[in-house]
């Protein structure tokens, strides 16, 4: 039983400054979104109506939705599998998931300079590929320079996903395994079976969380490609930056409504789909 | 068998991915004739030569360092900002996030489901999107570049909250129940109870923010132009790759505090993020 008393004492600081630095801050972006610029005015839908129709914000947005649609799912298969294997070899597991967790530690201006000693035009792999005598590829004015940043996003929070899959796998229950062991079935049904579906609780957080993460990447893109980088990476971060750059308060306001709406949308939505399919949770 | 190929492979992709760390150290220590000779085609459009490496180097030199310590005495400063920062966030976090999630956790009041929701969707949100408020308001204060403007806002995050809370939530109701038959005020319950069940998820909070705020980039980039307020992140990416071996050095201080961190606090880091799983 919780206690009715008042927490005001507790909360009171954190809501005031959560106040000051996002709840007002946001009240001001909604606002703004309906502000013509330099008058004003009352814009209406106008101001979301150019950002709309603006080409660069639509390819940003598409672009950073093309990163989510790859990587989550990615990144979702691939952790489960090596979480499965740690989880069924806990001695040599542990190595394994220090391995995978250093790169949180590693900064981004250190991998930085390792993405550019691979992938520059005359980094070590075009150098790789020459003496193969293939074609050499210009990594990061290309399409590739996607994949690149797909590959920094699940190097980099890959350790981070196989933890949070440990903890969903350890909380299935160890006598239903060996119940199931003792009927006959073999390691495969029981990871199907058993296994799986008691995991599919972490999934929730475990897609939020890589949604969030995925925004991160925009500091390898930044830092390997600068402002303008390969129009495949071009992120909605690089459009908002470039909009504040410029003072161009009423896109940055309806961009903002627009991505915040979505994400939150996003959320309600997976929670809803995770609700509805039955959980006993 | 087939069990053997399978952690062969897991641990030769384990040795990849902590390799850039491997590959930051060795650079650091290969001296300026070595490291131009290796990545001449890199530093040097007119070069045809690919870039090359071995894996220690041929001759080990302090020659990085010692450049680094002569040419760049700014760099000590922006370690010393990059320190702060990360000490006035985490302060932050302490001092407001902590009592907060405490009281998330073991209070009901009105609204609070509500509240709650406010902070999970403000820790979603990416920086960009309040970037420009939080520019006036700051602004406003007459923090801006000032380290404060860092500091502030990352005291207020959302995200350690969350985290916290999950760990308070944890805590029987019973040890407070019984603090209060003691006749226990609200917050020497707290500060004698609560904070020592809760201090794994302190620590965990702390391990994960520690991470976030020492690679903090987004905000010192449009909050602090004057470059001797800048942290460490913002310092390497601007200097100049003709001098490779500062870059490397610099490169390998930076990664020093982390990988201690991490190494001190892996057993927090991992109950930190394994505590977000469990059902809210």
């Amino acid at each position: 039983m919780l206690s009715k008393k008042r927490p005001v004492l507790f909360i009171a600081i954190s809501l005031i400054g959560t106040g000051i630095f996002l709840l007002i801050p946001y009240v001001y972006v909604f606002i703004a979104s309906f502000v013509k610029r330099g008058t004003g005015g009352f814009a209406g839908f106008d101001n979301y109506r150019e950002v709309l129709s603006n080409e660069a914000f639509m390819t940003a947005m598409s672009n950073t939705a093309r990163f989510i649609v790859v990587c989550v799912p990615l990144m979702l298969v691939l952790s489960l599998l090596i979480s499965i294997y740690i989880y069924e070899n806990p001695r040599l597991g542990k190595m394994l998931k220090t391995g995978f967790l250093v790169p949180m530690a590693i900064p981004v201006t250190s991998a930085v300079l390792m993405w550019r000693f691979l992938f520059d035009d005359k980094g070590i792999i075009n150098g790789i590929l020459e003496s193969l005598g293939a074609d050499t590829v210009n990594w990061m004015n290309t399409g590739w320079a996607f994949w690149i940043l797909v590959l920094s996003y699940i190097w980099k929070n890959l350790g981070y996903s196989i933890i949070l899959w440990l903890a969903a796998l350890s909380s299935v229950n160890p006598s239903i395994n060996e119940a199931a062991k003792t009927d006959g079935a073999s390691s495969f049904q029981r990871l199907i079976h058993v296994t799986l579906p008691a995991a599919k609780n972490g999934a929730f957080v475990i897609i939020v969380l890589s949604v969030l993460s995925s925004f991160k990447v925009f500091r390898e893109a930044y830092l390997v490609a600068g402002e303008y980088p390969d129009q495949s990476i071009y992120l909605v971060q690089h459009i908002f930056n470039n909009w504040f750059r410029n003072l161009e308060m009423d896109k940055i306001a309806a961009g903002s409504v627009i991505s915040s709406v979505i994400l939150i949308m996003l959320i309600l939505l997976l929670q809803r789909f995770w609700e509805k399919g039955g959980e006993e949770r | 068998m087939k069990k053997k190929l399978i952690f062969a492979l897991l641990a030769v992709l384990s040795f990849m991915v902590c390799y850039p760390a491997l590959f930051i150290l060795v650079g650091s220590f290969m001296g300026e004739g070595e490291l131009a000779e290796n990545l001449m085609g890199i530093l040097n459009v007119q070069s045809e030569a690919y870039a090359e490496w071995s894996p220690l180097p041929q001759k080990w030199s302090p020659e990085s360092y010692v450049n680094l310590l002569l040419y760049e005495p700014g760099f000590f400063t922006l370690f010393w900002n990059s320190i702060k920062i990360c000490a006035g966030v985490l302060a932050g976090h302490l001092l407001f996030a902590a009592p907060c999630a405490y009281g998330f956790a073991m209070y009901d009041f009105r609204f609070k489901k509500l509240l709650f929701t406010v902070y999970i969707i403000f820790m979603m949100l990416p920086f960009q999107v309040l970037m420009l408020p939080e520019y006036i308001v700051l602004k406003k204060l007459s923090l801006l570049n000032t380290l404060w403007a860092i500091i502030l806002p990352g005291a207020f995050s959302a995200f350690p909250v969350f985290i916290m809370y999950n760990f308070f939530r944890g805590i029987p109701s019973s040890v407070i129940e019984a603090a209060r038959m003691d006749g226990a005020g609200e917050f020497a319950i707290f500060l004698n109870v609560g904070l020592p069940a809760g201090a794994a998820g302190i620590a965990a909070s702390m391990v994960l923010q520690f991470l976030e705020y020492w690679n903090v980039i987004e905000q010192p980039m449009i909050f602090l132009s004057r470059e001797e307020t800048w942290p460490l992140s913002l310092y390497l990416p601007s200097i100049n790759l003709d001098n490779l071996g500062i870059s490397f050095a610099a490169a390998f201080i930076s990664l020093i505090p982390s990988l201690l961190i991490f190494r001190l606090g892996q057993d927090s880091l991992e109950a930190g993020i394994a505590a977000t799983t469990v059902k809210r």
